[in-house]
């Protein structure tokens, strides 16, 4: 039952040279965690699909905040309120040129990926949507991107139509576009799946939709950690993500949306600072993106942001991508050439995530396995249970990569592999 | 640190590999669903009751070794039992796998004792007590299928 994985596609010198230029090493060191050991064994952390480590500099940055500048943002007249005010909308800024989007006010801080598609579907989508409408999403999204349209759906009686894949885990583009239809209100994608590691091609996607008038929404929660994002190149009208997943604090997260669309949106939770005037007969609401914000945001969560964005900046999301580039490939060659392991999810184009199941050993007796070599990968349905009955099986272990991955870690990962094996041989 | 063979011993394994009494019983009378979300486990348990005697009981589902090897040596221990011993059974069972001892009652155990090494592993009791729940829905006729969360 091996099968020989697709090698990540475009092989090049010049890609090959970029990544080469990471000092993965010095990078380590900068992950206070990575150090430490697990059952006695050196850690080998392959689970940043589920959430990353953090780097010194964001860590000293939240501390820093509250040591020195924490105050309530936007309405205080003192100095701590300026100044906290002056790091939440810098963090926005940063947010703004990492993602490559036009203006500030298209920024939209949300707790994480979930609530960002969560919002989009509840005021965007409860406008749009009426009986027999349908909202389009495909057969690879997380749980995320599928019940938060269901609950929508429910409630208008409006129908959810799912895109198929194929066997090796990508989207079939035809079929996607039968799906399209005079009733289509709004197409919700991954841009990369967080199962199978699928890059999406949403430059095809975005068009075939915005040819019919329909925008879409794009989980980017798995994309953001790998590779540069340009949501003007690539044309989507919503994009939400995470920072967890990308080296920032938990419970932090980004919406962009165009700026037209939300300032036609209603808004989503009422409360202070979404407004600008409140009396008991009409309240106005503040402009975009405050709008959106209601309450005290979580600061500490955007300086944290912001200083995971500079600290990627100062990197080069290019060489990220390449090193990354390598590493999969490295992994997807060394762990499908193990007897009796079965890739899933083989697209041409994949980013960040190895999803494997091993003849005659359930995943989960993988991860328990592993865990005892200092190895922690995710073993179960990766909150994708459509995928799993898709590929006909109940759970797969999955490592998922970040750029402090070496190649001493996927070795330990294959030798891991093996050490399963003799315990169920 | 704890040891993997405390958790993966040879009946375990054995019986993960070749689980017995692993079909749907013809003369049930009773059965019950049992999941995990966590690992996506999932088992139907089912039982021939004859008045308060367990007559016959089976199983059938998906689920990681610990799971699998716990469900087949369940139906071997409580397979012409009372219901009150199966569920006194449980009880001990349940302290085996929480705590690594069995409060005494080591001998009412039999095999079932080769579970003790599960207590090192918190994460996995859930999978070594899934079949057990499900029994206990199974005998007490619930309709809804029982869930570890």
């Amino acid at each position: 039952m091996t099968t020989t994985a697709n090698l990540p596609s475009t092989e090049s010198p010049a890609l090959t040279r970029l990544g080469s230029q990471l000092d993965v090493e010095r990078i380590r060191r900068d992950f206070p965690i990575l150090a430490r050991e697990v059952h006695g064994k050196k850690l080998a952390y392959l689970d940043n699909a589920a959430t990353s480590q953090k780097p010194q500099a964001v860590i000293d940055a939240i501390a820093r905040y509250y040591r020195q500048e924490n105050a309530n943002v936007h309405r205080g007249v003192h100095f701590l309120s300026e100044l906290a005010t002056a790091e939440h909308e810098r963090a926005r800024r940063l947010a703004q040129e990492f993602i490559h989007a036009a203006s500030g006010n298209e920024i939209v801080f949300v707790r994480g990926t979930t609530e960002g598609i969560n919002l989009v579907a509840q005021t965007y989508g409860r406008a749009h949507l009426g009986e027999s409408d349908e909202v389009l999403i495909t057969a690879m999204e997380h749980h995320s991107n599928i019940v938060p349209w269901q609950i929508l759906c429910d409630e208008k009686k409006a129908k959810l139509r799912v895109a198929p894949i194929n066997d090796a885990g990508e989207l079939l583009l035809d079929e996607f576009e039968k799906l399209l239809g005079p009733r289509t209100k709004i197409v919700a994608i991954a841009h990369v799946s967080n199962a199978l590691g699928t890059v999406n091609p949403l430059g095809k996607i975005v068009a075939l939709a915005h040819r019919r008038n329909i925008p879409v929404l794009v989980d980017g929660a798995q994309a953001v950690p790998h590779m540069s994002v340009d949501v003007e190149a690539l044309d989507c009208d919503f994009y939400a993500f995470s920072s967890h997943k990308m080296f920032g604090p938990l419970g932090m997260g980004v919406l962009y949306g165009k700026a037209a669309l939300l300032e036609a949106m209603p808004p989503y939770q009422g409360g202070g600072d979404m407004i600008s005037s409140v009396t008991f007969e009409k309240t106005t609401y503040n402009k975009i993106p405050f709008k959106f914000e209601a309450g005290t945001p979580n600061v500490e969560g955007s300086v944290g942001l912001g200083a995971a964005i500079e600290y990627l900046n100062a990197i080069g999301m290019d060489r990220i991508q390449a090193y990354e580039h390598e590493l999969l490939g490295y992994a997807t060659g060394k762990i499908s050439a193990i007897p009796g392991v079965r890739i899933i999810g083989t697209a041409r184009e994949r980013a960040g995530v190895l999803s494997f199941i091993l003849e005659g050993v359930h995943p989960h007796d993988i991860g328990t396995i592993l865990d005892q070599e200092g190895i922690a990968i995710r073993t179960g349905h990766h909150c994708a249970q459509p995928i799993m009955q898709r590929f006909g099986i109940p759970a797969t272990a999955r490592a998922s990569f970040a750029f402090y991955n070496t190649k001493a870690e996927v070795d330990a990962l294959a030798r891991g592999i093996e050490r399963v094996k003799e315990v169920f041989r | 640190m704890a040891d993997l063979r405390d958790l993966y011993q040879e009946v375990i394994l054995e019986h993960s590999k070749a689980p017995r009494n692993y079909r749907q019983l013809a003369a049930a009378n009773h059965h019950a669903e049992g999941f995990n979300p966590l690992c996506g486990d999932h088992f139907t348990v089912y039982l021939e009751i004859d008045g308060d005697a367990i007559r016959d009981v089976s199983f059938q589902g998906s689920g990681c070794a610990i799971s699998k090897a716990s469900a087949s040596m369940m139906t071997q221990a409580v397979k012409g039992k009372s219901k009150a011993q199966a569920a006194k059974l449980f009880d001990t069972f349940h302290k085996l796998v929480t705590t690594g001892e069995a409060n005494g009652n080591h001998s009412d155990l039999g095999k079932l004792a080769v579970f003790s090494g599960v207590s090192e592993f918190p994460v996995r009791v859930k999978c070594a007590t899934l079949a057990w729940h499900t029994l206990q829905a199974a005998l007490e006729g619930k309709q809804d299928p029982v869930s570890t969360e």
